[in-house]
C-alpha cells in the first residue's frame, strides 16, 4: 500500500520537474522582446482606453509613441500635457505642448425656439433618424435630441437636459477625447480649443439656409446677417452660406462681437457678463469715432471740391 | 381545389395581408393643383441640373433640368405657368432638396406631344432611337426606385439578355396603381413591351403578375392569345415577389450573383407602369409628368386611384380621396412594408411616389422592444439569404467590414425581418445604418 504511494508521489514529481524545465525552456526559446518602455509609458497613461488619441486603446497608443520616438502626432487628450511630460521623460525625447481642447455643442435650437413639426416614432437613435429623415423639426442642421453623443461618452461629461432637448458638456469631466463627435450624425458636437483660462466664444449653429428660412424653422438660427463679420476688428469671423462661424485661432476673445448678434448665439464660456458689456460699450465707442472721421473726411473732402471749383472757375 | 400551383420564388417570403382597397376604383384624373413642386433629384443617380429662371413662362412637358451625366434623368414641366422660387424643399425622402416651384395658368402643352388616347402600335423607331427617346423623356422606374430606365435599356457590353420581365406583381399591400392600370391601359403596355423588346433585342417577355389580381391576368391571357414571344405567369402572393431578385427566381429559376444585375443572368425587368411610361414617351412623344396614385388606407372615405401631374402636394390628393381622417397616425408615401412615413402635407408627388397610405392611429405606433430571442424567424423570412439579427447586432457595434463580409450590401430593405420579428427588434433600421456607414466609408 505505502509503496503505491510512493512510487505514485515519485512519478507525479517526475512529470511536474520535466514539465517545468520544459516550460523554462521554451519561455526562454520563444520570449518576445518588447521594449521595457511600453510598459512604463501604459502605467503613466489614464488607461481609459477610450480611443480618443486615434489608438485602438492605451496600450496601443503606448507601443506607437515608443515606436515613433516623437510627439509630434501622437497626444493623448484625455492625460492632457501632464500626462505627455511624463511619456516624454520616459523616451527621453522632449515634450510638445498643446492646447487643451473641449467639446462644445453647435446648436441652440431648444424645444422653446425650434417647434417641432413632425413626431419621431422610430428606434430611439440620432444615428437611425439621421438615416431616414431630417429631423423632427424643420431645421436639416440641428440636433436630433435622442442623445447617441451621450451614451458613448465613456467620462459621464454629458447628459441630455430636458428643457432644452440638447446635450449639455460637464466642462471639468470632457476630455475631448472625439467619441461624441464622431457618432454624431449631425456634426452638432466639435472640438474647440479649451481657451485661456477656459474662456472662450463660438457660434452655436449649423444652418446653412438663407437667413429668413432658417428663422422660419428656429428663432436663434444663424442667418449669416454679418453684424458679427461688420464688428469683427481680427479677421476671425468668416460668412460661408448665410453662416457665420469663429476662428478660435484668430480670435483674440475682445468679445465685441457677442452683442452683435440679434439672437444672441454667440456662445461664450466662463466669460463674466461685466467684460461682455465693456466690450460692446467699447466697440459701440469705436464705431462713433469711425463714423465721425468719415463724416469729417466726407467735409474735408467737400471743402476741397469746393475750392477746386473756386479756382476752376476763376481761372 | 387548385389543381396547378402557382410559381413563385422560394427564399424567404412572407404574407401580408394585402388590403387591396381601392382595386375596383377606376382611375380619375385630379384637377390641375394651384401649383407644383418639382425637385430636380427623383431617382438614383446624380441630380439634373435647372435650364429655367425664375420668372419664366413654361408649357406642360417643357425640360425645365436636364440630366447631368448618364446616370440621371431629365425633368419637365407637369404643368404649364410660371416658375417661382427654386429653393430646398422636403420632398417624400424626408431630406430637403432643390426643387423648382410652378405656379400653375391654364394647360398649355408643348405641340408635339400626342395627347389624344389613339393606340399607335406600329413602332417605327431604331433600338437607338427608342433609348434616347426613353432618356429625353425622363423615363424611370415607376415601382418606388426610380432607377432611370435609359440606364437599364443600355446593356452592357458582353452581356447576353434573352429575357424581358414585365413585372406586374405590386406585392406591397393596399397599392393598387399598377393593377388599375393593367386593367385599363393593357394594349398600351403590350405595345411597350414590344418597344422594349426592340430596344433590347430579346425575343421573350414574360409579364408576372399575382394571382390576387385575377382580372389583370385574364385581360393579358385574352389580349396575348395570338402572341408567340410574350406571356402571362400567375404568380403565388408572397411578398417581396415584386423584387427584381425574386421576380427572375419565381419566373425563371435563376439567381441573380451577390452584387450582381439582373443583366448577368441575361434578365432586364421592368415594371408595368413604367412600360406604360415607354409607350407614352416613343409612340406619343410624352414625357414622364404625370403617374397614377393610389390613396388608401382602412378610414379613408374614397379609397382612389389618381392619375397625378408630379409636383402635386399631397394634401391634394388627401382632399380629393375625401379629407384625412381623424384617427390617422401616420401618413406614408409608398406602400406599408417599404414606404416612408412623411413629415409635411405639402411634400410634392415624385416620379417614384405610387401611394399615399393613411394608417389608423392604433396600427400606426412602434411596440415595446424586446431581446432577440434567436428564434431565426428572420432568416427564415430574408428573401436574400441573409441572416437580419446578425447584420443587426454589427451594424449596432459599428463593424461595417464584418456585416460587409456578410453581405449586408444585398439587402434589399424589404421589411420582412422586422415584420416577422416576435420581439419588435428594429432590424431594418439597423441594416439601413449599417449600409448607409458603409456607402460613406466608400465616398471617403
Amino acid at each position: 500500500m505505502n509503496e503505491v504511494i510512493l512510487y505514485t508521489v515519485l512519478s507525479l514529481t517526475g512529470l511536474g520537474i520535466l514539465a517545468a524545465a520544459i516550460i523554462h525552456l521554451v519561455s526562454k526559446k520563444f520570449a518576445v522582446q518588447e521594449d521595457e518602455r511600453i510598459d512604463k509609458v501604459e502605467e503613466v497613461l489614464p488607461a481609459t482606453n477610450c480611443g480618443g488619441c486615434g489608438q485602438p486603446g492605451c496600450r496601443a497608443f503606448a507601443k506607437a509613441v515608443v515606436e515613433a520616438g516623437t510627439l509630434e502626432e501622437l497626444h493623448c487628450p484625455v492625460g492632457g500635457n501632464a500626462v505627455m511630460k511624463q511619456v516624454a521623460a520616459i523616451l527621453g525625447i522632449e515634450a510638445v505642448e498643446r492646447d487643451p481642447y473641449i467639446a462644445v455643442v453647435r446648436c441652440s435650437g431648444s424645444f422653446e425656439y425650434r417647434k417641432k413639426t413632425n413626431i419621431y416614432d422610430g428606434e430611439s437613435s440620432c444615428k437611425i433618424a439621421a438615416t431616414l429623415y431630417s429631423g423632427d423639426t424643420g431645421c436639416a442642421y440641428g440636433c436630433l435630441g435622442m442623445g447617441d453623443c451621450v451614451e458613448v461618452c465613456d467620462f459621464e461629461a454629458m447628459y441630455m437636459d430636458e428643457k432644452t432637448g440638447l446635450p449639455v458638456i460637464i466642462e471639468d469631466k470632457c476630455t475631448a477625447c472625439n467619441a461624441c463627435v464622431k457618432e454624431c450624425p449631425k456634426d452638432i458636437l466639435e472640438l474647440w480649443p479649451k481657451g485661456k483660462k477656459n474662456k472662450r466664444i463660438y457660434v452655436a449653429c449649423l444652418n446653412e439656409e438663407k437667413g429668413s428660412s432658417a428663422r422660419k424653422e428656429c428663432a436663434v438660427a444663424c442667418s449669416g446677417c454679418a453684424k458679427c463679420f461688420e464688428s469683427c476688428r481680427y479677421d476671425a469671423i468668416t460668412i460661408n452660406n448665410s453662416l457665420a462661424a469663429i476662428d478660435p485661432e484668430k480670435c483674440t476673445l475682445c468679445l465685441e462681437c457677442v452683442e452683435t448678434c440679434d439672437v444672441r448665439n454667440i456662445i461664450t464660456a466662463n466669460i463674466p457678463d461685466e467684460k461682455i458689456k465693456h466690450a460692446t460699450e467699447h466697440r459701440i465707442r469705436l464705431e462713433e469715432r469711425a463714423r465721425k472721421k468719415k463724416e469729417e473726411e466726407k467735409m474735408a473732402a467737400q471743402a476741397g471740391q469746393q475750392q477746386n471749383g473756386d479756382a476752376t472757375t476763376q481761372a | 381545389m387548385r389543381l396547378h400551383k402557382h410559381k413563385t420564388f422560394k427564399t424567404g417570403g412572407i404574407h401580408p395581408h394585402d388590403n387591396k382597397l381601392s382595386s375596383q376604383v377606376a382611375i380619375t384624373p385630379l384637377p390641375l393643383p394651384k401649383m407644383v413642386t418639382i425637385p430636380i433629384i427623383q431617382h438614383i443617380g446624380a441630380p439634373a441640373k435647372i435650364v429655367v429662371n425664375r420668372g419664366d413662362m413654361i408649357k406642360t412637358g417643357q425640360i425645365i433640368a436636364t440630366h447631368e451625366g448618364f446616370v440621371s434623368s431629365n425633368i419637365h414641366a407637369s404643368v404649364s405657368g410660371r416658375v417661382g422660387v427654386i429653393e430646398e424643399v422636403m420632398d417624400s425622402t424626408g431630406f430637403k432638396h432643390m426643387a423648382i416651384n410652378i405656379r400653375v395658368k391654364g394647360d398649355d402643352w408643348e405641340e408635339s406631344i400626342d395627347r389624344s388616347d389613339t393606340l399607335i402600335e406600329e413602332i417605327k423607331l431604331t433600338p437607338k432611337e427608342i433609348v434616347s427617346r426613353i432618356m429625353e423623356a425622363g423615363v424611370v422606374g415607376m415601382g418606388g426606385a426610380a432607377f432611370p430606365s435609359h440606364v437599364k435599356l443600355s446593356v452592357p457590353e458582353g452581356k447576353h439578355v434573352d429575357h424581358l420581365l414585365i413585372n406586374g406583381v405590386e406585392c406591397e399591400p393596399y397599392l393598387t396603381a399598377d393593377h388599375r392600370v393593367m386593367l385599363e391601359k393593357p394594349k398600351e403596355i403590350i405595345v411597350g413591351i414590344k418597344i422594349l423588346m426592340k430596344a433590347l433585342g430579346v425575343q421573350k417577355a414574360i409579364i408576372g403578375i399575382e394571382d390576387n389580381k385575377a382580372d389583370a391576368i385574364e385581360i393579358f391571357q385574352q389580349l396575348l392569345k395570338n402572341e408567340k414571344h410574350i406571356g402571362v405567369e400567375a404568380l403565388e402572393v408572397q411578398y417581396p415577389q415584386g423584387g427584381e431578385k425574386q421576380l427572375i427566381q419565381a419566373l425563371l429559376n435563376r439567381e441573380v450573383p451577390s452584387g450582381g444585375l439582373p443583366a448577368d443572368v441575361g434578365v432586364i425587368v421592368h415594371n408595368v407602369g413604367t412600360t406604360y411610361a415607354v409607350y407614352e414617351a416613343v409612340q406619343k412623344n410624352k414625357p414622364l409628368i404625370e403617374r397614377v396614385v393610389t390613396v388608401t388606407g382602412k378610414s379613408v372615405k374614397q379609397p382612389s386611384n389618381f392619375l397625378v401631374r408630379i409636383g402635386t402636394p399631397v394634401i391634394d390628393l388627401l382632399i380629393a380621396a375625401g379629407g384625412v381622417p381623424e384617427d390617422t397616425g401616420k401618413i406614408v408615401s409608398g406602400g406599408p412594408m417599404m414606404g416612408k412615413a412623411i413629415a409635411d402635407l405639402d411634400v410634392p408627388v415624385a416620379k417614384g411616389t405610387s401611394g399615399i397610405l393613411l394608417i389608423p392611429k392604433d396600427e400606426a405606433s412602434r411596440s415595446e422592444v424586446y431581446n432577440c430571442v434567436h428564434c431565426g424567424k428572420c432568416i427564415e423570412a430574408c428573401p436574400m439569404g441573409l441572416e437580419p439579427y446578425r447584420l443587426l447586432i454589427m451594424s449596432k457595434k459599428g463593424n461595417s467590414k464584418r456585416a460587409k463580409e456578410e453581405h449586408i450590401l444585398d439587402c434589399i430593405e424589404c421589411g420582412s425581418c422586422s415584420f416577422v420579428c416576435p420581439s419588435n427588434r428594429p432590424i431594418l433600421d439597423y441594416i439601413r445604418l449599417g449600409k448607409t456607414q458603409l456607402k460613406k466609408q466608400k465616398s471617403v
